[in-house]
């Protein structure tokens, strides 16, 4: 029917992105902006929880705080190491850009052990999840025991928000693996796996929960498989933006979870 | 920061895997989400045959199924739900259309992110996979409705199908709203950074402002489903209260207790409201622009339209305490979210009323496109009508469990935008497959389609303001009920009828793709930047080269040019207005 005349330019001519930056870092934010939801929303059923919940307990005693304050520290370095990653990566010095990441990921590791150490401990004291099977020869406390039985919010709560926190520390300690490492970090990350598999009782939750390391690891392979490439500054500020995130939800959670439930206050 | 250039140039794939099933081009892409779509609207199509089948006769002997039981029933309603919400009304006009023709409508190549969204193609495939699996195993498939209401859908001995269906349909909801993040990052990327030169935001057709609100609301709203449906899965499994009051079933006393099942309906429900304006603004983008193109005249106040699918999109995310007035809600917390729920009338009247300030005094082409534009309109008319009776709690409480609601939400949300489904099908059809649709079978397909679809839902109405209630399986025993059984009965052999003719459409797209007429590039005559590239388009879309846009998207019949319509890429000289 008609005649269709088109007028085409030269490639890759196109209006300026309405934040003037690049489509990988604005898929970031945007991930970032979604997954604050999916994190309200694990919040507001904390605080739906607690309000509606008659004597909220605060068992927490100064040894579980002063070990959430070390994860706390060890986070906000690990923020200061992914700072100088991204600032290393601007000048071009890749090679402390992977010291960098290589600290930010110790600090995450750390993290993420010392706060399965928090967990096991709880654990063995009472604080539980019907599903958790017993410690075997563990000293239960009454007090948390106590708490598992008339507020089962409180473990529920306390398990829930703090895994899908771990969760994500753990996802991004991957995620910054793959950034310095690329495919070597496939075997490693295999590695970690096996040792969180096989070092832990077959009584713990991180029995199970490390086998999230090695779906981790398959989804690895194949997204190394589909995009071979080099890893650019720009990939590791948006991995940046990826780590502060998971840091600054921890500061949601930090006071919300331990200090607003501590005895010590 | 200066941008940088954001071509994603994947050479064309070789060979059939590459270039067919992980395909990276958004057109394939585009086609693959259509056709799960097309599958998924069959089975759930199928589903609500039986339930119509089993309304009016509820100890019918059916070959292979047997007699439908009343807890079959639920299943069925659950799983019709929740396969046309999420695996029709979703994936079809964005995932399907929006993938195909959002890149090619603001001149780029691809989409921002091609392996994010084939990922999220594939996992929207695994969902809909892991749902279908609910009906072979042990216990069958969940009878919680597709809104998943707890303590119901949390506790595995609350019913027959609430052991492992239920989880496998937790997990397929959990699945779908992953993907569904992967797809919205990507559309609204690609918006924002992918635009032709002169291709600026006022210049955009309405179906790209449309997928990309739509994209927004998924965005925001697809993450709290995630968590709503991981804490679902932690009561179910882990033995956590988040949902599970002190209860007791089957005279046994539950070991949870402390938890809320409010909790559970205003998280699924800050999702659900924002989804039936994800299932539904798509719907509006298409219907404007075919009404545009086929009156020929520029659509009436494109800035207004634009203006209020954005006010649509927002009221969309405080309203969500309308589905909730049933539920016992504090009388300030209703009137809130009923004058929020009235306002969003105001939205949408404006584009009705732009819809019919296009039409008014055009020279209408009538093809069959625009039959199902105008129909659409119709459908949003009639079923949006009954919405300030709902949105008002004195109202909404009588109604609130009778058909009234079902007649609604199924015109407005269902049907309008499976319209519009349709009528983008029909309308792109010759872009994507090169041939044109046969016009007499589609317009045999409307009018059958469209009266069917008033017989069924108008009496829903009146059936629902007799006080007929909804999800009961059969009214023989309930003597009130028993009168309005011959209503039930037309509106069943509606649905029969309706049903059938959707073959029509299916023999008419198949068909179609092999014989029918060769497409011309631009057989519509329309302005916008699909139609000014090959047909099929090559690849990269423009085959390598990206073209310049100097006028708006809907520039017909303007005065002082020969052609009724300025087509976008035209040189700028010709006038604007």
């Amino acid at each position: 029917m008609a005649d269709v005349a088109v007028q085409h330019s030269v490639p890759a001519a196109y209006e300026p992105s309405l934040f003037g930056t690049y489509s990988k870092k604005i898929g970031m934010w945007l991930f970032l902006l979604s997954d604050s939801l999916t994190f309200g929303a694990l919040l507001y059923a904390y605080s739906y929880g607690r309000i509606s919940t008659p004597n909220w307990p605060t068992p927490f005693h100064s040894s579980s705080i002063m070990n959430a304050t070390f994860m706390t520290a060890f986070l906000l370095t690990s923020s200061l190491t992914m700072v100088l990653a991204v600032r290393a990566s601007v000048f071009g010095h890749m090679k402390a850009v992977r010291g960098w990441l290589l600290a930010t990921m110790a600090c995450g590791a750390a993290f993420v052990v010392l706060h399965g150490r928090e967990w096991s401990h709880l654990i063995s004291e009472g604080l539980t999840l019907p599903v958790f099977p017993a410690v075997p020869g563990a000293e239960t406390s009454k007090e948390f025991a106590d708490v598992t039985k008339t507020v089962p919010q409180f473990p529920a709560t306390f398990f829930g928000l703090t895994a899908m926190h771990m969760l994500h520390v753990t996802l991004g300690v991957v995620y910054l693996g793959v950034v310095a490492l690329r495919r070597t970090f496939v075997p490693i990350l295999l590695g970690l796996w096996l040792v969180a598999w096989l070092a832990t009782p077959a009584y713990s939750p991180f029995h199970y929960g490390a086998h999230v390391l090695l779906i981790a690891a398959v989804v690895v392979s194949i997204i190394l498989w589909l995009k071979p490439k080099v890893y650019d500054s720009s990939d590791i500020e948006v991995a940046g933006l990826y780590w502060h995130f998971v840091d600054l939800v921890w500061m949601f959670i930090f006071p919300l979870v331990y200090l607003m439930s501590t005895r010590i206050i | 920061m200066a941008t940088t250039a954001h071509v994603h140039a994947h050479a064309a794939p070789q060979g059939f895997i590459r270039k067919y099933i992980f395909s990276l081009d958004h057109k394939v892409i585009g086609l693959q989400y259509y056709f799960l779509a097309l599958t998924a609207v069959f089975v759930g199509m199928f589903l609500s045959l039986l339930m119509r089948i089993h309304l009016i006769w509820p100890t019918a002997q059916l070959p292979l199924i047997g007699e439908i039981k009343p807890e079959t029933y639920l299943s069925l309603l659950t799983m019709h739900g929740t396969i046309m919400v999420f695996f029709v009304l979703t994936t079809a006009p964005q995932g399907g259309f929006g993938n195909y023709f959002l890149p090619i409508q603001i001149g780029a190549p691809d989409m921002a992110f091609p392996v994010l969204n084939m990922l999220s193609f594939w996992t929207t495939f695994v969902a809909f996979l892991v749902l279908i699996a609910a009906f072979f195993v042990a216990g069958g498939a969940p009878l919680h409705g597709w809104t998943g209401y707890a303590p119901l859908s949390a506790l595995s001995n609350s019913g027959p199908g609430e052991q492992l269906g239920a989880d496998l349909w937790i997990t397929s909801i959990a699945l779908f709203c992953v993907a569904s993040l992967m797809g919205a990052l990507n559309f609204i990327t690609t918006t924002l950074d992918l635009r032709a030169k002169g291709m600026t935001l006022m210049r955009l057709p309405l179906t790209v402002w449309a997928w990309f609100i739509t994209a927004i609301l998924g965005l925001l709203a697809f993450g709290v489903l995630l968590s709503a449906g991981i804490l679902l899965l932690l009561d179910r499994n882990l033995g956590t209260s988040f949902y599970v009051p002190l209860v007791v079933v089957n005279g046994q006393l539950m070991g949870h207790k402390g938890g809320s099942p409010l909790l559970w309906q205003h998280l699924f429900w800050f999702f659900g409201h924002p989804e039936v304006y994800i299932a539904i603004l798509p719907g509006m983008g298409v219907a404007s622009q075919l009404l545009s193109t086929f009156s020929r005249k520029p659509i009436f106040g494109y800035r207004a339209m634009v203006y209020a699918i954005v006010a649509i999109g927002l009221l969309g995310f405080m309203v969500w305490g309308h589905h909730m007035f049933m539920s016992g809600m504090s009388p300030y917390s209703a009137f809130a979210f009923s004058l929020m729920t009235m306002s969003i009338g105001v939205p949408s009247a404006i584009k009705t009323f732009n819809w019919l300030g296009t039409l008014w005094g055009a020279k209408i082409r009538l093809h069959s496109p625009m039959l199902f534009a105008i129909g659409f309109v119709s459908l949003f008319v009639s079923g949006g009508l009954s919405g300030p009776f709902l949105a008002q709690p004195v109202l909404d409480i009588p109604l609130h469990d009778t058909y009234f609601v079902v007649g609604h939400f199924h015109l407005i949300m269902g049907v309008a935008a499976i319209f519009g489904i349709f009528g983008a099908t029909y309308y792109w059809f010759p872009k994507m497959f090169g041939r044109m649709m046969d016009e007499n079978l589609a317009r045999i397909h409307f009018v059958i389609t469209l009266v069917g679809t008033y017989a069924i839902f108008m009496p829903m109405h009146y059936l629902g303001m007799a006080g007929q209630t909804r999800r009961y399986s059969q009214f023989t025993e309930v003597a009130y009920q028993t009168k309005l059984l011959p209503l039930q009965t037309f509106m069943s052999y509606a649905a029969f009828i309706t049903i059938g003719a959707q073959l029509i459409f299916l023999f008419n797209l198949f068909w179609s793709m092999w014989k029918g007429a060769k497409a011309s590039d631009n057989p519509w005559e329309a302005t916008t930047l699909e139609w000014t590239t090959a047909t099929p388009p090559p690849h990269d879309n423009f085959g390598g080269l990206t073209p310049v846009v100097n006028h708006g998207p809907y520039e017909y019949n303007v005065p002082g040019v020969s052609k009724d319509y300025v087509m976008q890429t035209d040189p700028a000289s010709a006038p604007a207005h």
